[in-house]
Formats: structure tokens, C-alpha cells, sequence
């Protein structure tokens, strides 16, 4: 019985307590539950929570990858360059990052599984490498329409309607304009990643590496390859929301995008707690972005201080990662 | 009558339901080096983990210089003057560190030594500690960048520093190459003509031979014969370890049809002698060999992860050289690793992941898996083989040794193989699940060349149709399995006629 209650507890608790949170908050603030609210608490975490996704996907394959925060703001700075000073159109600015966020990766990849430099330091070299590159091409300086160049130039360039529309556009749902683009993207990508990693072969073989890497590899898994996917997966990710903020923000903005990276490995972290998966999952990474955003959401808006918030989030990452690694091995017979 | 250094009386360790030493009676006497044989699973390591403390003894007694000597833990032992060398190396050093702070690392642990280093003195009592062990490498040089042989040594070293009165060697050379070897054998020669009682701990004849003074011979957690008259009968040594009671088990002999695969003058290594074996359609050859006979080596070629010096591998007459494992199975080589905790078992997958793990390509459409169609695969495996469980979604661990085994051999089954390596399949299985693999590797032979390969006659003589001996990379016998000449068996995998033609070039 007790056991049967253990179990009961460590797969539906972190959903109850969700659940539990949101009748809190929907009675004792005002105006937190409804549709505009809840657009709200989505767009706040549409950004980390793609991020997250990416991040997912190295920690199936037993890596991790630092670099997603200085990626995305790299992919910010790099579209803002293309379309103000080089002036090229949307589409080449989207596909310069997305391909950046593919190289990215693929050298993460690289260093990792040629080089054998770990994946921690590999990634956080990357970061390091990536926050300076961005700011080498305009001297450290934010970049917007009619800054004034080196070479005494104004830059004439303008962000175009079209990529400004990839990050404010609303959908009309229930009401008009309240779905915003970044948060059907969060949602389509999501989609994309739990069923890449939950149903396929090759997720279930990213698994397989991250649990034994060795006994896959013996079973004729090519694991290289799948290491440096899933590096260019979170690499990809990452550029996306580097996109989605630059479009969002309007500017070329240095000092954007700072909390990104600790926001979206917590979210990944906190998503192993989810109905007692004890591992990396696209579902769990989801929830726990939402988690996170629905807890600071609620607090704002019952006048809690700004300042609150990092610890807030401390608070409930510590506490999934208690329910995950301590529930889960007190709970006799594993199994799913 | 000189004291001896070590007497253990009656000695009894279990694990849980597992009697792994049933009153174990050993004397080491000072200056004498006692080799402890014994197959996988004899309990050789267990007992050297109960003297130096790691283990509690469950029963029994331990006088060391004739005093009662129960060690609480590790580091007890030592204070007592009882040392010993673990089987992997890096436990015994620092990496990091170069070799004087290794060599001195004992001496900084203790609490009379200053809070500040002194680098000139740690310098001169590092050099006197290699002096007087002979070892001859830059004190400055760092641990990691030296081979393995002298990271052996200067793990020896340490454990020398503490003038011990019993050193314990747990198959101190199984990674080492020969001429490392010997320049521990002169290590321990030295420290034997200091007094010191060795543990020797191996199933290496070539070391045997070289170094043993005494052997004592595990089997099933007792001993089952000490060798101590010279000179020493290294052939009843090898019968005793590995037991050759005939099992009860009747294999009716197939001699198979056609040549599956061919392998001619293959080299394993440089200076290995070449190997020509044809193994054929529905027969299964078990390769029986000891510790560095060059079994798991052809395993490993024959699977695609090491390369051989050279030779020829033929399938069904074609040319066969695996680049990689993939290269292997999509080729329909596949092999069933040893140790399956490190090298098979996917411990966060249920069975049916973990079985149908290498063929999940044609379980899927597309890219998306059939869950239902993997289900009923797992399900046709489990009840084919027998294996206990509630359901095919059961976690792996959640299943005992013998089963897991079952599911990791399993997963080969399942699609046909042209060649199959099963290595060491028999690994932590108890006899009921070993009889139900055997029954159904063989029930399942045709259309493939079945390889095992396999320390232990016993189990050779359960699966095979034919059993190859290898020795030091090179096939040194061949045996029909049927009347087979068990003393003839036993001097092939000790390597006797090895060494016979040996001492005459």
C-alpha cells in the first residue's frame, strides 16, 4: 500500500502540484485565470522553453550543452547584422542563423566526439567563444537602425515586417490577436522533439546511448553520429529562439538573453520529474517550463518583488530534482 | 617452525543467499610466493577483498605473524601490514601527480607530517624508495604519461613503502604485454628475497610458471588443491580450477554442412602464430582458452572492433573485413558481448526495448516504432527461452542475472544470423537459465555458424559440436565433441606442449 502510494506520488506529484497552483492562484489573484493570462505565462516561456527542448536532447544522449544561451543570443545578434547592416531580406537572416546554430552544434559535436574533450568544458568553451564573437563585428555595441558604423556610415538597414511578424504576431483564439507566433512555434517544436525522442528509433537509440553507451554502441549503434545530432538539435533550437527574441525586441540588443541558459536547463531538469520519468523527456521539459512560468506569473501578479524570482525557481528546481533522484530510489521494483 | 605470515582458518563469506567462500583454509609463509588459481566466479578475489579488509568475514579466523588479525576496514590492513594491489591499476596511483608525490602519498596522509610540503626532502626519500625497488623512471615525470608496467610498479611501490609483511597481487599483469611482465617478475623475485609472503592472484600459466613457489587452486568458492611439491604439477593445477566432471548433458553431434566461415592464416597480433579455422552451417565451436589465450581478441575482429595483423576472412565465400560494428550486423555477424552490465544491458529500457534494440530499423515504419509489433517479438523471444517475468514491459533489472542473460542473448536471436559470437554467454548465469541458453542456441543452429567462446570445459562440453583451444593468440587444438580426451584437453589449455617445443627453438 505504502508502496503503491510512493509510486502514485512520484508520477502524478509534480502535476498535482501544478494543478494545485494554478486553483491557488486562479482564486486568490484576480485576473490570473483566463485567456489573456494564460497567453501571457505561455510567451514568457515560449523562448526558454524551446531552448529547453534542444537541451533535452543532449541530456538523452548523456551530454549536456552550455552554449544554447550565448547560441541564441549569437543568432540575435547575427540576424539583427544581417538585416540592418547588410541589409539582406528575411529569409537569407533566418537561414544564416539556423545554419550558424547547425555549425554550432556540429562542432560541440565534434570537439566532443572526436577530440574527447568533455561536454561540459567543450560547451562552456563554446559559450565563452560565442559571447565574444558576437560582439567583435560591431565593437560591443547594440545594433539598430541608424547607428552609426566604423566607417562613419549609417547603417540604413531595417528589421522587415516579415521577421518582426515571427515574433509578435497574435493568432485570433477565444479572442482576437491572443496566440502569439513564439508560442505556436514553442508548441509546434515541442510536438516535434516528444515524438522525435518518445517514438522513433532514433530517439529510442539516443536513450539507449545515454543509458549505456557502450552496450549500444556494441548492438552496431552508430553513437557518434547521434551525439553530434543531438548537439546540432539543441544547436538549431537554440538559433530558433535566438530568432523568436530578436524579432520580438526589434534591435540587435548585447545585453539580452542573459538568464536564458540557466532558465532552460532548469526547465529540462524539472522536466524529469514529470510522471516519474527520472530521465531527459520532451513532455516533462515542456511542463517544466510552464511550471516555472505559471509560479512567477501567479507570484507577479499577487505583488511579489522582481527580486524574488531566481530564487523562486531555485526553490522549485531543487525541490523536483529531490522528487526525482530521492523518490525514485526509495521506490522498490523500478520499472515504468 | 617459522611463524607464517598469514594463516586463514575456516574462512566463510556470503552474499545474501550467494555462499561465495565455504571455509577456506590458507597458510603464506614469509619469503614464498603462493598462487591463487581459479576460474570466474571462484571466489579468488573475494578472499583476497576478506584479507585486506574490504569484506567482514562472515566465519572463520585470521592470524597474521601469529597474532589474530580481523582488519575493521582497508586502511587497517594496511596499518597491519597487510597491502594489496587491485586488478585495475589507476586505483593504486594518482594520475595527476608525478611519481615522487605518488611514491610519498602514504606518508602525506599521515597526521606527524607537517601542514607544508617539503619538496627537496619528498624529493631524496622518493628516490630512496625507487632505488631500493629498482624502479628507474624521471620522479618528476606525471603518473598518467608513464605505461602501464610502471604505473604497476610504482603502485607496488607505495604499497612497499609501508614495509608490509603480506603484499596481495590481484592479476597484476592482465594488462600488462610480456616484457612489462617480466620486469614485474623481477619486482616480486626481490621482495620475496626480502621476506615478504605474496599472494599471487592469476590464471595466467605463463606467469605461473615464472614466479610460483606454491599453488593453491579455487573452485566454487573452495579449495580445491594446493600444489606445493617441486616440481610443480601445473596440469593437475589447471584440472583442479576447472573442474572437468563430465555433465550429464547429452549433445548429439552435428558436424554441419557447408563452410560458413573461413578464416586463413589470420594474425591476431604481430607476433602471434596465424589461425586457420573453417566453422559451418548449424555447428556450434566453442573456443575455450584462458586469460590472454586470443579468444576475446578474435571475437573482436570477427565483430569489426579490433583489426587483425593480417589474414583472410571468408562468409559463404566472400571476403569479409568489418570496418566497424555496424559493418558487423548489417552483415549478419553478431555477437553477444561479455559481461553484459558494462557491454549489453541498457538498464533505464523494459525487456522488449532492451531485446529488440540492434534490429529496431525493421520494427519501425519510417522512423516511428511499432510498439505493438516490438511487444510481440519480445513476447515470441520470452516464451521461447523461458525467461521470468510478468511482462514485456518489465524494467531489466528488475530481472534476475540468468534471465537478463537470457533477454541479452535473446536479442540476437531474433533475427538470423550468419555468423554468431556468443561470448562468455554463461557469464553470472545460475544452471537451470545456462541449460535453457545452451538447449536453445543449439535447437536454433541451422542456417548459421555459431561461435562460444568460453573459459570453462564444462561449458564447452554442454553447447559445443567441436571445441577449439587457443593459446597466446594461436589455435593449439581441436576436439570432436564426443569421448573427448579430457587430460589431452587440459595440457592444450594450460599450454604443456607450448613450452615443451618452447625450451627447444
Amino acid at each position: 500500500m505504502n508502496d503503491r502510494l510512493l509510486d502514485f506520488a512520484i508520477r502524478y506529484g509534480f502535476l498535482i502540484l501544478l494543478f494545485g497552483m494554478v486553483v491557488y492562484f486562479s482564486i486568490a489573484a484576480p485576473g490570473f485565470f483566463g485567456p489573456l493570462s494564460a497567453a501571457f505565462v505561455l510567451q514568457s516561456v515560449a523562448i526558454t522553453g524551446i531552448l529547453a527542448l534542444g537541451v533535452t536532447c543532449t541530456l538523452v544522449v548523456g551530454g549536456f550543452d552550455l552554449s544554447i544561451g550565448a547560441v541564441a543570443t549569437s543568432a540575435l545578434m547575427l540576424s539583427a547584422y544581417s538585416m540592418v547592416i547588410l541589409e539582406h531580406p528575411t529569409i537569407v537572416a533566418v537561414f544564416l542563423c539556423l545554419a550558424m546554430g547547425a555549425l554550432v552544434g556540429l562542432i560541440n559535436g565534434l570537439l566532443i566526439v572526436k577530440f574527447r574533450v568533455p561536454d561540459l568544458l567543450a560547451t562552456l568553451g563554446m559559450m565563452f567563444l560565442l559571447i565574444g564573437l558576437q560582439r567583435i563585428p560591431t565593437q560591443g555595441n547594440s545594433i539598430a537602425t541608424g547607428m552609426t558604423l566604423t566607417d562613419g556610415t549609417v547603417a540604413e538597414g531595417t528589421f522587415s515586417a516579415a521577421f518582426l511578424w515571427l515574433g509578435r504576431h497574435r493568432f485570433d483564439l477565444f479572442i482576437d490577436r491572443l496566440l502569439p507566433m513564439p508560442v505556436v512555434i514553442f508548441i509546434g517544436i515541442a510536438v516535434l522533439i516528444w515524438l522525435f525522442l518518445g517514438f522513433t528509433r532514433h530517439g529510442r537509440l539516443m536513450y539507449a546511448i545515454g543509458s549505456n553507451e557502450r552496450a549500444a554502441a556494441l548492438v552496431g549503434t552508430p553513437v557518434n553520429r547521434y551525439k553530434i545530432a543531438a548537439y546540432m538539435i539543441s544547436g538549431v533550437t537554440a538559433s530558433i529562439g535566438g530568432i523568436l527574441l530578436a524579432a520580438r525586441l526589434g534591435r540587435g540588443d548585447i545585453a539580452s538573453g542573459n538568464n536564458l541558459l540557466l532558465d532552460s536547463v532548469a526547465a529540462a531538469l524539472i522536466g524529469f520529474a514529470v510522471l516519474g520519468a527520472a530521465r531527459p523527456n520532451a513532455f516533462g521539459t515542456a511542463i517544466g517550463a510552464l511550471f516555472v512560468g505559471i509560479l512567477l506569473q501567479g507570484m507577479t501578479m499577487m505583488n511579489a518583488p522582481y527580486y524574488t524570482q531566481d530564487f523562486v525557481k531555485g526553490a522549485v528546481l531543487v525541490a523536483a530534482l529531490v522528487f526525482t533522484f530521492y523518490l525514485s530510489s526509495r521506490r522498490s521494483g523500478t520499472g515504468h | 617452525m617459522a611463524v607464517d605470515a598469514l594463516r586463514v582458518n575456516g574462512l566463510q563469506k556470503s552474499f545474501g543467499k550467494n555462499h561465495v567462500l565455504r571455509g577456506i583454509d590458507v597458510t603464506l609463509e614469509p619469503g614464498s610466493v603462493t598462487v591463487l588459481m581459479g576460474a570466474n566466479g571462484a571466489g579468488k578475489s573475494t578472499l583476497a577483498k576478506v584479507i585486506c579488509g574490504h569484506h567482514r568475514a562472515d566465519g572463520g579466523s585470521m592470524t597474521l605473524a601469529g597474532q589474530a588479525f580481523d582488519p575493521v576496514d582497508a586502511a587497517d590492513a594496511i596499518r597491519q601490514g597487510v597491502v594489496t594491489v587491485h586488478q585495475s591499476i589507476d586505483d593504486g596511483v594518482i594520475p595527476d601527480l608525478d611519481v615522487a608525490n605518488n611514491l610519498m602519498l602514504d606518508r602525506l596522509v599521515e597526521r606527524s607530517h607537517g601542514l607544508f610540503v617539503r619538496e627537496r626532502h619528498l624529493r631524496a626519500e622518493a628516490a630512496k624508495v625507487a632505488a631500493a625497488m629498482g624502479i628507474d623512471v624521471n620522479l618528476r615525470a606525471r603518473v598518467s604519461d608513464l605505461s602501464v608496467a610502471d604505473r604497476q610498479m610504482i603502485a607496488i611501490a607505495r604499497a612497499m613503502a609501508r614495509a608490509p609483511k603480506v603484499l596481495i597481487l590481484d592479476e597484476p599483469t592482465s594488462s600488462l604485454s610480456a616484457t612489462e611482465a617480466d620486469r614485474l617478475f623481477a619486482l616480486i623475485d626481490r621482495l620475496r628475497a626480502q621476506g615478504v609472503a605474496i599472494l599471487y592472484i592469476s590464471h595466467r600459466m605463463s606467469d605461473i610458471r615464472r614466479i610460483a613457489d606454491r599453488i593453491i587452486v579455487m573452485r566454487d568458492g573452495a579449495i580445491s588443491g594446493t600444489f606445493d611439491t617441486e616440481p610443480l604439477d601445473y596440469e593437475a593445477a589447471v584440472t583442479a580450477m576447472l573442474g572437468h566432471r563430465m555433465t550429464e548433458l547429452d549433445v548429439a553431434v552435428q558436424s554441419g554442412t557447408a563452410p560458413v566461415l573461413e578464416l586463413t592464416d589470420l594474425r591476431l597480433f604481430e607476433d602471434a602464430a596465424p589461425i586457420s579455422l573453417h566453422a559451418r552451417d548449424g555447428e556450434v565451436v566453442a573456443l575455450v582458452g584462458l586469460l590472454g589465450s586470443g579468444k576475446s581478441r578474435l571475437a573482436e575482429v570477427l565483430y569489426g572492433i579490433a583489426r587483425p595483423a593480417n589474414g583472410a576472412i571468408c562468409i559463404n565465400g566472400t571476403d569479409y573485413t568489418p570496418r566497424s560494428v555496424e559493418d558487423a550486423v548489417s552483415q549478419g555477424v553478431f555477437m553477444s558481448p561479455k559481461d553484459r552490465g558494462t557491454n549489453a544491458v541498457i538498464p533505464a529500457f523494459d525487456i522488449a526495448d532492451n531485446m529488440t534494440l540492434p534490429f529496431l530499423k525493421g520494427l519501425s515504419v519510417g522512423s516511428f516504432l511499432k510498439a505493438s509489433r516490438q511487444k510481440t517479438r519480445a513476447h515470441e523471444m520470452v516464451s521461447q527461452l523461458g525467461i521470468v517475468c510478468q511482462s514485456v514491459g518489465d524494467g531489466i533489472d528488475t530481472l534476475s542475472g540468468g534471465n537478463q542473460q537470457k533477454v541479452m542473448i535473446a536479442r540476437w536471436l531474433l533475427e538470423p544470423a550468419k555468423v554468431l559470437l556468443l561470448d562468455e554467454p554463461f557469464q553470472g548465469v545460475d544452471i537451470g537459465a545456462r541449460r535453457d541458453i545452451g538447449r536453445h542456441i543449439r535447437a536454433t543452429a541451422k542456417g548459421r555458424a555459431t561461435l562460444v567462446f568460453l573459459a570453462e570445459i564444462d561449458e564447452a562440453l554442454e553447447i559445443a559440436d567441436r571445441i577449439v583451444v587457443m593459446n597466446e593468440g594461436a589455435i593449439v587444438g581441436e576436439y570432436k565433441n564426443r569421448n573427448v580426451d579430457l587430460a589431452a584437453l587440459v595440457a592444450d589449455i594450460s599450454g604443456a606442449q607450448l613450452t615443451a617445443t618452447g625450451t627447444h627453438p
